[in-house]
């Protein structure tokens, strides 16, 4: 399990407004493009100072490219990074906070407590 | 040595900014009683006359990533932009620009670190809405230079509730030991119950009401003691996985002073969590007028 590399995923697309848009039209795409160059980036290192290790479990992998936001969830994805990004991504297409009550209704079967999110 | 002018502890709401410059049929039925809340709560500040402002908030992995993650961290430099493009996407928040109190940020760095906290430092920080919403609701003139002091109350493993009031203590007397002639108001921003992604979010009041009623009253009575005694890093998931944010409260709690009660108090109950607004004047210049 590699909550890190998912929580890495979720904060590297939502704060690049390109990659938020082509997230939202071409998950599975995007999601083996991000996997394949992104997923061993250090983030404030030269491109030449790559990670070796960083690659996601199949079952991550497919909720990513589902945009199954449940399964993040239960995966302990940051909730917050789950959200934010999703939110930039759907509420667009439903009326005032309709998106984020659906997105609670989906989760209304998880009780306390939650999955650990701890990295 | 300076002044402590004013504590301040709030919560920090990102819709807040809009809400109050919508108009027409976007301004929600809210708006106008919220504003005017906020309009009493900012005299509170106005009315210490403050001449440099400490900024305790948390960043909300805008710029503090999980490769790199301090518990701690007081920003140094002479200027800090602010407001993120997730935050205009998501709240429509500005961008701004703050300048900085660069010789507290590192007087308190000096007096913190030998103080026992080790506390990390940038001198290039980019603050997201934690900080830019008080400035917004308090000081919406953004005249005043700042040292922002960032906490971890968002990727565990997080420092436990005790520390946050003791950092808090240490601020207010590290501010007040400062040898400058200068009135500095500490403002803290937090949450009370919250849920973020979850299956609790955005309902009709905040997650957990009896948390918020036990909380405001803690807070209010500067009842740190009791606080401590319920509140820990496991018991705050339960009225909202996002309640960890009531820890820069707690801090706050610190920086007031142990069974302090406020000088101001107000709530507002709204969709998805409860706003809270407290002020503390140790010079003891309660001056309603």
């Amino acid at each position: 399990m590699s909550k890190y590399l998912l929580n890495k995923f979720l904060y590297t697309v939502d704060r690049d407004p390109e990659l938020v848009e082509r997230y939202r039209a071409d998950p599975a795409g995007t999601v083996a493009w991000w996997e394949r160059e992104m997923a061993n980036t250090v983030l404030n290192c030269t491109a030449g100072e790559r990670s070796t290790w960083l690659a996601f479990t199949e079952t991550e992998r497919q909720a990513l490219r589902e945009h199954d936001h449940v399964t993040l969830f239960s995966l302990g994805a940051h909730p917050f990074l789950t959200l934010t990004l999703f939110i930039a991504m759907f509420e667009r297409d439903h009326g005032p906070l309709e998106y984020q009550l659906a997105y609670a209704q989906a989760m209304n079967h998880i009780t306390l407590p939650y999955p650990d999110i701890a990295t | 040595m300076a002044t402590v002018a004013a504590v301040i502890a709030s919560t920090h709401h990102p819709f807040y900014y809009r809400a109050s410059t919508s108009t027409g049929a976007d301004r929600p039925p809210f708006a106008d009683e919220w504003v005017a809340k906020i309009e009493a709560f900012r005299q509170t500040l106005t009315r210490a006359e403050p001449d440099v402002l400490v900024m305790v908030g948390s960043d909300h992995f805008h710029q503090l990533w999980l490769d790199n993650m301090p518990q701690f961290l007081v920003g140094k430099a002479p200027v800090f932009d602010a407001n993120w493009y997730n935050e205009e996407r998501e709240f429509g928040l500005p961008r701004m620009r703050l300048a900085g109190e660069e010789d507290l940020a590192a007087y308190l760095l000096r007096e913190g670190l030998d103080a026992g906290f080790d506390l990390a430092f940038s001198n290039e920080l980019r603050i997201d809405h934690s900080v830019t919403c008080p400035i917004i609701t308090l000081r919406p003139q953004a005249d005043l230079p700042v040292v922002p002091v960032y906490t971890n109350i968002f990727a565990p493993p997080m420092p436990r509730p005790e520390r946050f009031v003791q950092l808090g203590r240490a601020i207010r007397g590290m501010v007040e030991s400062w040898p400058a002639d200068k009135r500095v108001a500490i403002i803290g921003t937090g949450h009370l119950s919250l849920e973020l992604g979850g299956p609790r979010q955005f309902g009709p009041h905040g997650p957990d009401a009896e948390f918020d009623r036990k909380a405001v009253a803690w807070i209010a009575n500067g009842d740190v003691d009791g606080c401590l005694a319920e509140v820990t890093l496991d018991s705050l998931h339960a009225p909202g996985n996002a309640t960890h944010g009531f820890m820069d409260f707690m801090l706050m709690m610190g920086a007031a002073g142990d069974g302090v009660k406020a000088d101001y108090v107000d709530t507002l109950d709204l969709f998805h969590t409860m706003e809270a607004y407290f002020t503390w004047y140790p010079e003891g210049t309660a001056d309603p007028s």
